[in-house]
């Protein structure tokens, strides 16, 4: 039989289901780690439908939002250098750093271009070979294999003038230290689909094991998402936390023995700066020695200047699941889509941007 | 053997100007009022008239389903046709960079001659200019169009009342896919066309049949979802849209969940919605599915007393939500 992941009588059977579950439950706290769920949830209208018991709470899981001012105030700088083409995927052209965006940079006649894949950067280096190509590397594990894949082509290819800014990052840093600072109270975690298909299911088992909190890998589809959360509800009401994989057509207990070795090929971990969460240990990829032709950050060690935050926004708060963007002051009467302030606007992964964009209001 | 190209000679108003004109515009476009070659096209009219004017600059300006010149035509017969009026004359301006083939030019001209047969319009007057190299991306098309609105014909903008129901002409999110996946070669989409397409001619047996029709719009710009709040707003009414019911293409919505992107804000050249009372949407669809231009409409929703300016999706399940104006641009020069 083929399971139709968009069909509405089962979803319907499974929320009845969860509504069964959570009548035996007093209130419980989900965290969706991954910015897709988050907006997939506001998309099929699921807050709504859920109990009034049960509360779903954004995590940390958009790369754009938690890249440091710091890291997008260099890439901006980098932008600004001659004969340079910067290429970035469309989410970092619009997000502010100290002084100003790259589409602010760009109307000023810098050559910044959207690509979908690193290939693509990859390919117009080849294309502009007395240009340098920059691409900003921003993701978690679910990029940064092709961005590794680009840049061992690179050099199979020859091309040097194609290089990568690394800020790509890694998950489970980013949940260890929420739970670590325990400013909110979790019950359940929906973990990321995308990123445990490279990491594997096993890459959470520290969930369960050192905090006793359940996690749910779930895909990314109406059913994906309610299957996730029913099976945290019945690890909580059991009161038996473990690493449940409910996206089974895509994750596997060890990930993609491939993807992983495309990465550490490349990058080697190191600690890195997290907006909201501040400096994380071992949460970071940086391109090896092996590869330092291709890193920007050695071929260009340019100075930024002083990193200027906005002191109203509060996208660090809303990372970390502290704050509603509806707490932020800023959020529609100054923040909008238009005219974002922090990263979180911007994002089409961003907690803010999907408030903003599903039509919820204070 | 060298491709010709245009270079800055050809926008000089002298002898290669004249040659350019009379060798492709002329050529292909011809008709006896543009042949009259004056300043001003002359020419008589009778009647209420809309009026229009819209630059185009999509990049590519080839793309699957149409080129520039196809969009350049269809775009303003639209415009004139969303008023309930029926085209008649276009002007035809290009910028044309040089460098650009002869070729390439010609292309484009053919597809506009081909564009203005299948409106049943003509181009009367017209300009061609060249600017240097990067000073403009290959060539830039401006049209205006002249169109009359025949009597007793009341379609506008803030017309939609409680009651009405909303139609959408045929699937969402093609013209806006179709550009994404040329630009950037995305072989997931490659069966994705441009829907371009003139809508006057459905336009005329809607309003024949069912001159009761409130608001027809083009979702251009911002997608279904941008359109229907424009209608929401300058109606002062509510809008409500059954997601199970809004026709999207596999390929379109496989694209857009890839990308990240909603296909409601995604662009359409081809598309229209019609807001008409309930009592007359069955005899309003039954025309539509007669023409090749609106052989796949449906309802999808209906216009409400309540939360007046917004438009609320019901989602598949159930679950209601606002379906807000776009916001930024996630794909410019899209036309």
């Amino acid at each position: 039989m083929k399971l139709d992941y968009n069909n509405t009588q089962l979803a319907r059977r499974i929320l009845s289901e969860i509504e069964e579950i959570s009548s035996h439950l007093r209130n419980v706290t989900i965290m969706e780690f991954c910015g897709t769920h988050t907006h997939s949830i506001f998309r099929f209208g699921i807050r709504e439908l859920l109990p009034s018991n049960v509360r779903m709470l954004s995590g940390p899981g958009c790369p754009v939002c938690v890249t440091d001012n710091r890291d997008i105030d260099y890439s901006l700088t980098l932008a600004e250098m001659p004969n340079t083409i910067i290429t970035t995927f469309g989410d970092m052209v619009r997000v502010p750093g100290s002084y100003k965006s790259l589409q602010d940079i760009k109307a000023e006649g810098r050559d910044v271009r959207v690509v979908y894949s690193c290939i693509s950067a990859l390919e117009i280096a080849e294309e502009n070979p007395d240009k340098n190509v920059i691409f900003l590397g921003v993701g978690f594990e679910t990029t940064a294999p092709t961005v590794a894949g680009a840049i061992i082509e690179a050099r199979k290819r020859g091309i040097d003038n194609f290089f990568v800014y690394s800020m790509h990052k890694l998950t489970p840093p980013a949940m260890r230290s929420i739970l670590e600072l325990g400013e909110v109270k979790l019950d359940g975690i929906l973990g990321p689909g995308h990123v445990s298909t490279v990491i594997g299911s096993d890459a959470w088992s520290f969930l369960p094991e050192e905090y006793k909190i359940p996690i749910a890998i779930a895909g990314f589809d109406i059913i994906d998402i309610l299957l996730g959360i029913k099976a945290l509800l019945e690890m909580i009401r059991e009161n038996r936390p473990k690493v449940v994989n409910t996206y089974l057509r895509s994750v596997k207990l060890n990930g993609n023995k491939l993807a992983q070795d495309t990465i550490y090929e490349v990058f080697e971990v190191i600690d890195s700066y997290w907006r909201g969460l501040g400096k994380l240990p071992n949460s970071g990829l940086r391109i090896r020695k092996e590869y330092r032709d291709f890193d920007a950050s050695v071929r260009f060690p340019i100075e930024v200047k002083e990193i200027k935050e906005d002191k109203l926004c509060r996208c660090g708060e809303v990372i970390r699941g502290v704050i509603s963007p509806l707490e932020c002051p800023l959020f529609d009467s100054v923040c909008n889509p238009s005219n974002p302030v922090g990263p979180c606007m911007v994002s089409s992964e961003g907690t803010c941007s999907a408030y903003y964009l599903y039509g919820v209001r204070r | 053997m060298n491709e010709r190209k245009i270079t800055l000679a050809y926008g000089s108003g002298g002898r290669l100007t004249h040659q350019l004109i009379k060798d492709i515009f002329l050529k292909h476009l011809n008709n006896e009022i543009l042949s009259q070659m004056n300043d001003s096209a002359v020419f008589e009219l009778d009647g209420r008239l809309a009026f229009t004017t819209d630059s185009y600059v999509v990049n590519p300006i080839f793309f699957p389903g149409g080129d520039i010149g196809k969009l350049a035509v269809n775009g303003t017969v639209n415009d004139l046709a969303m008023m309930g009026a029926e085209p008649l004359y276009i002007s035809l301006s290009v910028i044309i960079e040089e460098g650009l083939s002869l070729e390439e030019l010609e292309r484009i001209v053919i597809s506009i001659k081909d564009a203005v047969e299948e409106a049943g319009v003509r181009i009367i007057t017209g300009d061609t200019k060249v600017v240097e190299k990067g000073k403009a991306d290959k060539i830039f098309i401006n049209t205006s169009g002249l169109g009359i609105i025949p009597r007793g014909i009341e379609i506008r903008g803030d017309n939609a009342k409680p009651k009405e129901v909303v139609v959408v002409s045929g699937t969402i999110g093609d013209h806006g896919i179709a550009i994404l996946s040329a630009r950037n070669q995305l072989s997931f989409s490659a069966d994705v066309k441009s829907d371009t397409a003139p809508l006057n001619k459905l336009v005329k047996i809607m309003v024949d049949s069912v001159p009761e029709i409130s608001v027809l719009r083009d979702p251009t710009r911002g997608g279904l979802a941008t359109t229907l709040n424009e209608i929401a707003q300058a109606s002062n009414v509510g809008i409500e849209i059954y997601e199970s019911e809004i026709p999207i293409r596999d390929s379109v919505r496989g694209a857009c969940e890839l990308l990240g992107l909603d296909p409601l804000y995604i662009a359409n050249e081809g598309k229209l919605i019609a807001i008409v009372p309930e009592n007359k949407a069955k005899l309003l669809l039954d025309v539509m599915h007669n023409s090749p231009y609106g052989r796949d409409a449906r309802i999808i929703g209906k216009v409400t007393r309540e939360h007046p300016g917004k438009v609320i999706l019901v989602t598949k399940l159930g679950a209601k939500r606002i379906l807000d104006m776009l916001s930024g641009d996630p794909l410019p020069r899209i036309c």
